[in-house]
């Protein structure tokens, strides 16, 4: 894996992403979500956790695919449909998105905008934007 | 097999089991991305080696001419069932396998399933054991008949680290109403997040049906993948059966301000207008179509509203073998089978307002198919679709 580098996403609540984002635009469209509207693709998402449907990692894998995809997700907990979601990815199309899991206070550490920067083997470094 | 050892690394298991059967979610059309994968599996002269059943597709194929979207997205929706039918999977096409008598896991019984109210209902009603398998992990461990030693499949998993009760302010009247358990459940996901959750203080031996809602809604609202009601589910004869005999991590209060204010949050439109009503979501049950037949009588769907129950081909033919679907359409209800209404364009206006009396489908419809929904019980749902405008009971809600 190489470095990836890219822009704090913090999303307060968890995402499914079947349902909660459109995978040609990118676009979180989960009406019942506080940050509806917001763009994933090329972001490094920030949530406490995955959320409800299992058709999730169809919609990463095919985010990937048109290129609207977050960059990697950081989770408070492991989340078998996104990890899922990503291996296929990486298997059909070469790409690799990382998701890390971390703990509760490096996870709130993190703001919205931060830059960060996930390092092979999984070291996430954070540089905060002030 | 490699997507079921990443598994396994990713939930820390050491072991893989053997599951029984499979109910696989993979087969409904998400992009290029879902022909991609399954390509790779025909190339590879891949096959089931369990009994597997198949969740919804992105077309009614008994009635395609129902799909008014685009027809060559349609098609690569057709494609897409067609190649999971091949691998050996049953063609089941439904989000209600637990509906089909010889695909219902027993007690115990280690299966992988995918979709997440399926998923809820196999774990937490049918006392089943599965976890949250996706799409792709799902069909890998069809063919691979074993998944990671892990979470739900293990007996320790399975105790609710979660008390939810109704407070005293709830009208007794809705603790053993149909409309509690799709507004409660919506209630649990938020609350319990990816825990184990029991419902205590309902009547017990609540049916089948709502505990399917209240499942669907909170595997819609949270990631819940099992869930207790005490007196009604098989691991909760008891409150302290549920919790494994240990103390609970916290106990949670629902009192009716909540419950009114999700209720309401599950509304987007206002006012009495109504284009469409959508019922079956999860798919709906023979006693739910018997129910609705029932309720219709001699009555029709008003001329200006579009009625959709949506079901599952075996329900469908055993529902139609006791004159249950010529009632329901002779009233004027189109039956919808393989698919559903929010995840496929089916409704002629899909910007509604539509009706539902599903908390799953209220919480997807306005992102999927960009309808304005107007929440309600199956009771007023049916009465609306009659009238032609949305019809409230506010009785079993204290009258608010």
């Amino acid at each position: 894996m190489t470095e990836i580098s890219g822009r704090a996403l913090v999303l307060d609540e968890g995402l499914s992403l079947w349902g909660g984002m459109d995978p040609v635009t990118g676009e979180l469209i989960d009406a019942h979500h506080p940050q509806r509207g917001v763009m994933l693709g090329g972001r490094i998402v920030v949530m406490p956790s995955g959320r409800g449907s299992s058709s999730s990692a169809s919609v990463l894998a095919e985010a990937v695919r048109a290129g609207t995809a977050p960059i990697a997700f950081l989770l408070a907990e492991p989340d078998l449909i996104l990890a899922i979601g990503s291996a296929v990815a990486e298997e059909l199309y070469g790409v690799v998105l990382p998701i890390l899991v971390l703990s509760a206070p490096e996870l709130a550490s993190i703001e919205e905008g931060d830059e960060l920067r996930v390092l092979p083997g999984g070291t996430v470094e954070v540089m905060h934007r002030s | 097999m490699r997507l079921v050892v990443r598994a396994a690394e990713v939930l820390g298991a050491r072991r893989l089991i053997d599951v029984t059967g499979a109910h696989v979610d993979s087969c409904l059309y998400h992009g290029t991305a879902s022909l991609d994968f399954v390509q790779r599996l025909v190339d590879g002269g891949a096959r089931v080696g369990i009994p597997t059943t198949l969740n919804v597709g992105a077309l009614d194929l008994l009635h395609p001419e129902r799909y008014l979207g685009e027809p060559r997205i349609a098609e690569r929706g057709r494609v897409l069932m067609d190649r999971y039918r091949a691998l050996g999977a049953r063609p089941t096409f439904t989000c209600a396998p637990y509906q089909i008598d010889d695909a219902r896991p027993s007690l115990g019984e280690q299966v992988a399933w995918g979709e997440s109210n399926a998923i809820a209902f196999c774990n937490s009603v049918l006392g089943a054991r599965t976890n949250r398998y996706g799409d792709f992990i799902d069909i890998a461990a069809a063919i691979a008949g074993r998944v990671p030693d892990a979470g739900l499949h293990r007996t320790e998993a399975r105790r609710a680290t979660i008390v939810v009760r109704l407070a005293p302010d709830v009208p007794r009247q809705l603790r053993d109403a149909d409309v509690l358990f799709p507004v409660l459940g919506i209630v649990l996901g938020r609350r319990a997040g990816s825990a184990v959750g029991a419902v205590d203080g309902l009547r017990p031996g609540q049916s089948e049906d709502r505990l399917k809602a209240l499942g669907a809604a909170a595997a819609s609202s949270g990631s819940v993948a099992m869930f207790h009601v005490v007196g009604s589910t098989p691991e909760a004869a008891t409150l302290a059966d549920a919790l494994q005999h240990d103390a609970p991590d916290r106990t949670e209060l629902i009192g009716i301000d909540e419950l009114r204010a999700v209720r309401d949050e599950l509304s987007t439109a206002s006012g009495d207008q109504l284009a469409a009503v959508s019922l079956g979501t999860p798919h709906a049950s023979l006693a739910e179509l018997e129910r609705y037949a029932e309720v219709f009588g001699d009555r029709r769907v008003h001329a200006d509203v579009e009625c959709v129950v949506s079901t599952g081909r075996d329900v469908l033919a055993v529902a139609a073998g006791r004159g249950v679907v010529e009632r329901l359409e002779r009233a004027g209800v189109a039956l919808l089978v393989d698919t559903c209404t929010y995840i496929a364009p089916i409704l002629r206006n899909a910007r509604g307002p539509v009706m539902s009396d599903s908390g799953k489908w209220a919480y997807y419809a306005p992102g999927n198919i960009g309808a304005s929904v107007v929440f309600g019980s199956t009771a007023e749902c049916l009465e609306s679709a009659v009238l032609g405008r949305v019809v409230r009971d506010l009785g079993p809600w204290g009258g608010a």
